[in-house]
């Protein structure tokens, strides 16, 4: 048996930690089964996406041989979801993927270096913050070539702020601590310092974020692309489902149930990863 | 104290007028035709010339930035919409944005009391039920957007009217401020302030849902580090009741971080605002922007985002004095 003591290692402390905690079970439960349903979507899905049923009324509630109803279009909406999962998690991977590439080095220079780089990246990022990011994301998905393409930078963009800011303050803080100035003393070059000493220590607050920032991608493509902003209407996206459900609320509600849980249970499930993920990588972020 | 104020309206000021800009270039350098969505496919040539013209679009971008800015200055007049024939942008905002903050006020009146009392009642039965109830509240809470919430609404809330602020039908009625809520009630028409309430609550309690959540967790953590403190011991120790304690002691200490949060929420309120105008139809500036961001009309695009950027930059200012006001430390530092 191993004892209290052989855990010594940060990393075998904070697997540890994630193991143990309830929230982060739940949420790679959840994660893990979107991610088989997007991947396994053209086995799991019981009809094509885009198959039609003529002989139910559209739209309609859960039946045996559609169990979340059919929509307006007298399409299955549990395949309809199924299939929309690919495009609803690659897009937030995407966009993440592009506000952590843009935002971490940002914040990186500006919370290293200080002076002019920090004030313009500072400035630029307050005057960003300055509007709803739904209404950027808006005017960058219609200026662009319509498409998920255009979403998808536009919500990586609303996104680099807040991994500028994060990284920025990580910086701020190691920037000073002993071993960092131990290896500037060692003669380091401030680049060396920057990639050896200082990303290792911004792993973390970026990993837990990016977790937590994959939820609310999500929820802002599903947003734009609820709002009409999107690629293709006819595409199975949770987005445009919801939209198209919501001009036949009075028909049936059903319609909007499978997409709208699918959005919320996603979110759900990538902010409980990301809590789990935070307490056991950075407990100090749980406590402040 | 003055000159961090001072500091600060300068800044609000700057951020504004950059914003206004960078979007206004924006609009002007990116591709897509406003005619197109006056015209149609088809347009005559020499009518968009003259449209041109007229608008000064064939004029530098600086320039036609600087007269923008100038003729924003001195008439306060936004000019008139490219889509929509002979609509007054500003007189059209002026009746929509007192629609789009009597929501967000009404969903943050909501929040504030109900998030606070959730954090409150989680911080003091800290793990036990009323604890884990209120913060898996929270957490859906967060996770359910704000449209799939709305749409629930509808569907559960068959009765309740959508689409207006008050049924067509009401002619006896003038508004003076265009908050009909306060409208109603400053001409004592309570029948009439019932009605709006009955439009407003909906679309309001939708947009609170997602604030509440974070201020109930914010609260939360707050109030669990200020009851940890000697003075709550203290005040304990001294025989005060556990409301005073709560109430009197931590709650005030615990404050400064949850006036913070909620000053954010304007930002998200303001995103979310344009989410629930679309589910609900309200007749609010979200909705309005959104359709003229899609026709590309420049007009109403700069004019929504400088109003949208005042309201941002305007409510983190309050936040910032609301902040000097209930932390002395910031208020000497």
């Amino acid at each position: 048996m191993r004892s209290a003591d052989t855990i010594e290692t940060p990393k075998q402390r904070a697997w540890v930690r994630l193991r143990r905690s309830s929230s982060a079970r739940t949420g790679s439960i959840v994660v893990f089964g979107f991610l088989l349903m997007a991947v396994f979507g053209h086995w799991l899905a019981p009809y094509a996406p885009d198959s039609r049923d003529a002989t139910v009324a559209a739209p309609s509630g859960p039946s045996a041989t559609h169990w979340l109803g059919v929509d307006a279009n007298e399409k299955d909406v549990l395949s309809r979801v199924i299939y929309g999962s690919r495009l609803s998690l690659f897009a937030g991977l995407v966009s993440i993927t592009f506000a952590v590439a843009l935002g971490a080095p940002a914040g990186a220079v500006a919370g290293f270096f200080g002076g002019w780089a920090e004030t313009i990246i500072m400035r630029t990022i307050d005057i960003a913050l300055a509007f709803p990011s739904i209404l950027i994301a808006l005017l960058v998905a219609t200026a662009y070539k319509p498409g998920w393409s255009a979403v998808i930078i536009a919500v990586g963009l609303i996104n680099v702020p807040v991994f500028a800011r994060q990284v920025r303050v990580t910086v701020l803080t190691l920037r000073n601590l002993d071993y960092v100035t131990a290896s500037r003393a060692l003669g380091a070059s401030p680049l060396h310092i920057l990639r050896r000493v200082i990303l290792p220590g911004i792993v973390n607050p970026v990993v837990v974020l990016a977790t937590m920032g994959l939820g609310a991608a999500i929820l802002e493509v599903a947003g734009l692309s609820f709002l009409g902003v999107g690629g293709d209407p006819t595409e199975p996206e949770w987005g445009s489902m919801l939209a198209q459900a919501k001009d036949h609320l009075s028909s049936s509600v059903w319609p909007a149930v499978g997409p709208g849980v699918a959005i919320s249970l996603a979110i759900l499930g990538f902010n409980l990863l990301g809590d789990g993920l935070r307490d056991a990588l950075d407990p100090r972020l749980g406590e402040s | 104290m003055s000159g961090f104020l001072l500091r600060r309206l300068f800044h609000a000021v700057v951020t504004m007028v950059v914003a206004v800009s960078l979007i206004f270039i924006a609009m002007r350098l990116l591709p897509g035709n406003p005619l197109v969505a006056k015209f149609g496919q088809h347009p005559d040539a020499e009518q968009m010339q003259r449209i041109i013209h007229e608008q000064g679009w064939d004029q530098p971008i600086l320039s036609q930035l600087g007269r923008f800015l100038h003729q924003l200055a001195t008439t306060g007049d936004f000019g008139e919409s490219i889509s929509r024939s002979n609509e007054n942008v500003s007189g059209e905002l002026a009746r929509r944005i007192p629609a789009t903050i009597e929501l967000t006020v009404v969903a943050m009146m909501l929040a504030i009391p109900l998030g606070v009392a959730a954090g409150i009642t989680a911080a003091v039965w800290r793990n036990r039920w009323p604890d884990r109830l209120c913060m898996a509240g929270a957490m859906l809470g967060v996770s359910v957007p704000v449209f799939f919430l709305g749409i629930c609404l509808r569907a559960v809330f068959t009765g309740m009217p959508i689409g207006f602020r008050l049924p067509a039908f009401i002619i006896d009625f003038e508004p003076i401020t265009e908050f009909y809520l306060l409208d109603t009630l400053l001409q004592q028409r309570f029948d009439l302030f019932a009605t709006a309430c009955r439009h407003i609550c909906l679309p309001a309690l939708a947009l609170s849902s997602i604030p509440m959540s974070i201020i109930a967790r914010i609260t939360r953590s707050s109030m669990l580090e200020v009851l940890g403190a000697d003075f709550v011991r203290t005040g304990r120790a001294k025989g005060a009741s556990s409301w005073r304690v709560v109430m009197r002691h931590a709650l005030p200490n615990a404050a400064a971080p949850i006036v913070n949060i909620a000053g954010f929420q304007i930002g998200l309120l303001l995103s979310g605002a344009v989410l629930t105008e679309t589910v609900f139809d309200w007749p609010g500036m979200g909705k309005y922007v959104v359709d003229a961001v899609r026709e590309n009309d420049y007009v109403i695009v700069q004019a929504g985002a400088f109003v949208i950027a005042a309201i941002f930059v305007s409510a983190n200012l309050t936040v910032d004095l609301l902040y000097l006001w209930l932390d002395p430390r910031v208020r000497t530092s």
